[in-house]
């Protein structure tokens, strides 16, 4: 029997890094640095030879319908293409609301994800919809390159707050970090944390793509940590390779230490290139062995996608009817 | 067969990243049944544009033939073989209808072509074992040279052989992991599509064999010439081999000239030879 | 393992059964065919997970062994020496070919006789089986390339004695490179696993072999002492126990006859403050769980560097809680049965001698199965150089942790023991690994990695853990001979 963890309290609204900064000796750019290459480093063969171990693991029954749901209520359903209309949005939120008007069984989204224009859209189509309890994140800080000054990142958060995002997703400055400018990187999620405050909740897009690396996969994750995210996400969904299972595999494996050393569980959105059912369970399993039980839900754990929730849904039908079903029966946005 | 029936005659085409297009040219030649006027086929009479269609295909195909485990890629070359096997006849029919040899010549040149991609097939893990070295340098280092690929190889088929000459030469720049261009035997190039019909159905990846039917004058310079080729294979070019040197030298393509032996030795001449140093201490 | 914190227990998820047939009994394969043994003995084999007789298994004796003996020089004279290398190889090919055809069925089979997880006979066991025969079957025609003299000869008649840890694996161990040389071969498989030797008995069949060219002799020790025995037996090779092993040679000892052994192991993995740590608890877990610890190069002594052991042996616990144990059929498993009762008697001992000598054990709290043989995985920390745990091989899921605080000091301890077959050593220093790889003294090194193996890869020991190699060029070396002449003449009465 797996020991059970240390219960502790959900890290929502968490707004000043400066003491955790302190408790793990970073004060400036050096101390920075310096604690983020004596992280362990990561063997690219051997986790990636974990991750394809666990792959292989055969998900089936009642273990299956209940990852299906699982997997429904943590989906970021998201739109992010430059044509987005009003109506778009719209009928996105609807179907984020009831993803199978055919089934009401069927739960919730975990959130809608949209650029910060349609945020305003979003929310106050859900909500006359009922489903108040569906958050808006919106891609904010001049996504998803980053490219812009620190005035128009924030200007940018505060916009989509006011519209009513209650979920930030940042993008991190990959050639800052990739330079070497770890504290700039740092610098930018606190002052971002700062800005959404108790209003919102801060994930932090580490473009893992462009970091390369796993052992950069590793420090991002820890240096987004401390300043403050309340989730770790992979990537945009605008570079590939995005959430591979040994990125993500990374990922959770350092909010698992993570907690173990600060008794703050952060949460984990892989995005990108999860597609199919097979792809979504194959991720829970991993939270499942490397984060642990305790990251199974949306609070902790979510994924950014679009098509996936159509192959959900198609899966929940097959088990439900016991034949394959069909494209024609799920609706397109 | 019954007269009533008319045959469905196969239209021969260039072999290309993994497809079959005509010549960009729009052009064919005749090929006649051996010392007679019936036509056999049409093949297409591929231009320079194929050809650098062909490199470019050659190209973007090495990093997926270099990094298959060789153990993948032995796997593979076997399985050239294999579907050989289940369409010699139809290798026998053409070698002796272009070639005018009897059924048993033939049958034994189809025969040898199959076991010599048997034989190269199995050199793909193992030529690295019997090349490579650890090698006892003077100080404190791990030191160790191991063969590897040297990228597109450029292969010139013998012009009097219809498929036993192709198989020889381009089998062992395969084997070591080369990606090739194929300038087929002018005047018996049947052989060499039906080849890359089978090639087709191999597990080959797109673009690792391309093969060029036409007239061989006309390509021989801008395959030796071209700078994103490696490596030339000229063991059966018997015409224009000093030009096809000099040409090669503008990159210093390694050339390789094992007029119709068959050796290990073929394979580690389109092979690079590579010696890595690393310190030993605590 | 984790049901009242965790609604994602995986359902269960087996494998399909129907993908074996397996007769009411065996006879032997000897010269082509099946034959009922002259013993007249069986005995039974059985499911280790769920102690279901499986089957009943012939007993070859001495006069059975004589019919094999005589089968395999018969072929070696009349066939198989006088077959091109390049149509040996062909058959090596085909044999490859029909082992993938039926994979699936093979792993099936090995997992319901052998114990170990459907995962493992999947994903490693038969494919590893199969590369064998697929890289030997290239090196039929290739003999003159393998550093043995221009003119390489085949033996004649080889005895083969094989484990019950990885069966059918084994045999393609012992088997593909025989072949490839040009010997013929006696087989005796393991006598708790014959099953899929068996199977390899009707792919040989369906191969067309020539017949005689593999005889497969099952039954006991006394079997395998009586092919050790044999005098028509050309070269031996045997895997297994180092005490076996030790009696075999100094039976074979006056005549001289060429002998491979490979056998007992006591790994070293050794773990420095550097190492990638997450990735060195995989391989820890690797080194020691994989088939249940019953790898003979186990990495069953774990030496870890003082100031890291707290740390990783937290995060080896957490890891270990993770393991899945149980039905070995089921597709998530990790760890599945022990081998058999008698196997299962040894660990429980040992283990309980690394109790009293005062070592601390750890095990998670997994649930095990009521019927079949069964061990928790097991940590032991506190370990000396002297207990027991650390000295002797366990043959079991049980780690013996050690620790150290230089690179010399870990070396000291790793090689201090009599055997020397494998060895791990985990660093992201470059120069470190190599150094340390270069100290030990062992036959194989695993470097950031454990328990990999691969056809073109040489395995074999240093010390009491054997002689000769298996695998790569130089575990051709052992199947041939460069003189121009046979070494051991045929025996009287043989048709030539």
């Amino acid at each position: 029997m797996a020991k059970v963890l240390r219960k502790v309290e959900m890290n929502q609204g968490r707004t000043s890094s400066s003491d955790l900064a302190t408790d793990f000796g970073i004060s400036d750019d050096r101390s920075l640095e310096l604690f983020l290459k004596t992280l362990p480093g990561v063997d690219q063969v051997g986790v990636e030879a974990r991750a394809a171990e666990l792959a292989t693991r055969s998900i089936k029954k009642e273990s299956k319908s209940w990852a299906i749901d699982m997997a429904i209520s943590m989906v970021d359903l998201t739109t992010l293409e430059g044509a987005d209309t009003e109506g778009k949005v719209r009928s996105l939120c609807n179907k984020a609301h009831r993803p199978d008007p055919t089934d009401l069984g069927v739960p919730h989204v975990g959130a809608v994800c949209v650029y910060n224009d349609m945020v305003g859209i979003a929310r106050s189509h859900l909500d006359a919809i009922g489903a108040k309890e569906i958050p808006v994140a919106a891609v904010s800080t001049a996504f998803p390159s980053g490219r812009a000054s620190m005035e128009v990142k924030l200007r940018d958060t505060r916009d989509a707050i006011e519209a009513g995002a209650s979920e930030i997703d940042m993008v991190i400055d990959r050639g800052a970090f990739l330079s070497g400018y770890y504290k700039s990187v740092f610098d930018e999620i606190v002052a971002i944390k700062k800005e959404c405050g108790g209003r919102a909740h801060l994930k932090v897009i580490l473009e893992t793509g462009e970091l390369v690396t796993y052992d950069n996969v590793r420090r991002a994750s820890y240096l987004a940590m401390i300043a403050g995210a309340d989730f770790i996400k992979t990537s945009t969904g605008k570079v590939t390779p995005a959430a591979t299972a040994p990125v993500v595999l990374i990922m959770l494996q350092a909010v698992r230490d993570f907690f173990d050393r600060t008794g703050i569980q952060i949460g984990v959105k892989p995005a990108g290139g999860i597609r199919t059912s097979k792809d979504a369970i194959k991720q829970l399993v991993l939270v499942n062995e490397i984060a642990g039980p305790e990251w199974l839900n949306p609070r902790y754990f979510r994924i950014g996608a679009s098509a996936l929730l159509n192959d959900l849904l198609m899966q929940r039908m097959k088990m439900r009817d016991g034949y394959y079903a069909s494209s024609n029966y799920v609706s397109v946005e | 067969m019954s007269k009533d029936r008319i045959d469905v005659k196969k239209t021969y085409k260039l072999f290309i990243n993994g497809a079959f297009p005509r010549s960009e040219s729009g052009r064919s030649y005749p090929i006649y049944r051996k010392g007679s006027k019936v036509l056999l086929a049409q093949p297409a009479q591929a231009s320079r544009k194929d050809l650098r269609d062909a490199v470019r295909a050659a190209r973007e195909a090495r990093l997926k033939w270099q990094s298959a485990t060789a153990y993948n890629r032995s796997q593979i070359l076997y399985r050239i073989a294999e579907m050989m096997e289940g369409r010699r006849l139809q290798f026998v029919e053409e070698i002796m209808a272009q070639a005018s040899l009897t059924k048993s010549v033939a049958e034994k040149e189809v025969s040898e072509a199959i076991d010599l991609w048997v034989w190269y097939a199995g050199w793909c893990d193992k030529v690295g074992q019997i090349s490579g070295a650890n090698n006892p340098i003077n100080g404190p280092f791990y030191n160790f040279t191991s063969p590897e690929p040297i990228g597109v190889v450029g292969v010139f088929a013998e012009s009097d052989s219809s498929l036993l000459g192709l198989v020889r030469a381009m089998a062992p720049a395969l084997a070591g992991g080369n990606t090739v261009v194929v300038l087929a035997s002018e005047r018996y190039p049947l052989s060499a599509i039906t080849l890359s019909e089978v090639i087709a159905t191999s597990d080959v990846p797109a673009g690792v064999i391309n093969i060029l039917t036409g007239i061989r004058n006309e390509l021989t310079p801008w395959l030796a010439s071209h700078m994103e080729v490696d490596g030339l294979d000229i063991s059966g070019e018997k015409s224009r081999r000093v030009e096809i040197r000099t040409l090669a030298t503008e990159n210093l393509k390694r050339v390789a000239d094992f007029g119709s032996s068959t050796s290990p030795n073929r394979i580690l001449a389109l092979m690079d030879q590579k010696t890595i140093w690393h310190p030993i201490g605590i | 393992m984790t049901e009242n914190v965790n609604p994602f227990a995986y359902a269960p998820a087996p494998e399909s059964r129907e993908l074996v047939s397996i007769e009411s009994s065996y006879d032997l394969f000897i010269n082509g065919k099946f034959v009922a043994p002259k013993s007249k003995k069986r005995f039974v084999t059985i499911n280790p997970a769920t102690e279901e007789v499986l089957s009943k298994i012939s007993l070859g004796g001495k006069d059975d062994l004589d019919l094999a003996v005589k089968a395999a020089r018969r072929a070696y004279e009349s066939v198989w020496s006088k077959l091109p290398g390049k149509e040996r190889g062909k058959y090596l090919y085909r044999i490859a070919r029909l082992m993938q055809e039926r994979a699936r069925e093979f792993a099936v089979l090995e997992t319901l006789d052998n114990g170990k997880p459907i995962r493992e006979t999947r994903d490693t066991d038969i494919p590893l089986a199969i590369q064998h025969f697929f890289y030997h079957a290239g090196w039929a025609d290739k003999l003159e390339f393998a550093g043995n003299g221009a003119n390489p000869r085949a033996h004649g008649v080889v005895g083969q004695i094989i484990p019950w840890n990885f069966p059918l694996l084994m045999l393609a161990w012992k088997v593909a490179p025989a072949l490839a040389t040009g010997n013929t071969v006696v087989l005796k498989p393991a006598e708790t696993t014959s099953l899929t030797a068996l199977l390899f008995a009707q792919i040989c069949i369906d191969a067309e072999l020539p017949p005689g060219v593999v005889n497969i002799v099952t039954g006991d020790g006394s079997t395998g002492a009586s092919l050790v025995a044999h005098n028509g037996v050309d070269k031996f090779a045997f895997t297994g126990s180092t005490e076996v092993g030790k009696a075999i040679n100094r039976s074979l000892a006056s005549s001289g006859k060429p002998v491979t052994l490979e056998l007992g192991g006591k790994g070293a993995n050794i773990v420095f403050e550097d190492a990638a740590i997450d990735q060195a608890v995989e391989g820890i877990v690797q080194g020691i769980f994989f088939n249940q610890g019953h790898v003979c190069c186990a990495g069953s002594r774990l030496l870890v560097q003082e100031n890291i052991h707290d740390h990783l042996i937290e995060k080896l616990e957490r890891r270990i809680e993770k393991i899945r144990v149980g039905d070995p059929m089921d597709k998530n498993t990790d760890l599945g049965a022990i081998n058999s009762k008698e196997q299962l008697q040894k660990i429980i001992e040992l283990t309980q001698s690394g109790e009293i000598e005062g070592a601390k054990a750890w095990q998670p709290d997994c649930a095990l199965p009521s019927r079949g043989f069964w061990f928790r995985p097991t940590i032991f920390t506190n370990v000396t150089g002297a207990h027991r745990i650390a000295r002797e091989e366990i043959f079991g899921p049980v780690l013996s942790v050690l620790t150290f605080r230089t690179p010399q000091e870990a070396i000291e301890k790793a090689n201090n023991t009599p055997y020397g077959l494998a060895a791990g050593v985990w660093s992201e220093k470059g120069s470190r690994l190599l150094w340390a790889s270069r100290e030990l003294k062992a036959g194989v090194i695993w470097a950031n990695t454990y328990n990999k193996f691969d056809a073109a890869s040489p395995f074999g020991g240093y010390k009491e853990s054997g002689w000769g190699r298996e695998g790569g060029r130089h575990g051709l070396l052992p199947y041939l001979t460069h003189s121009s002449t046979p070494r051991v003449k045929p025996s009287k009465g043989v048709r030539k």
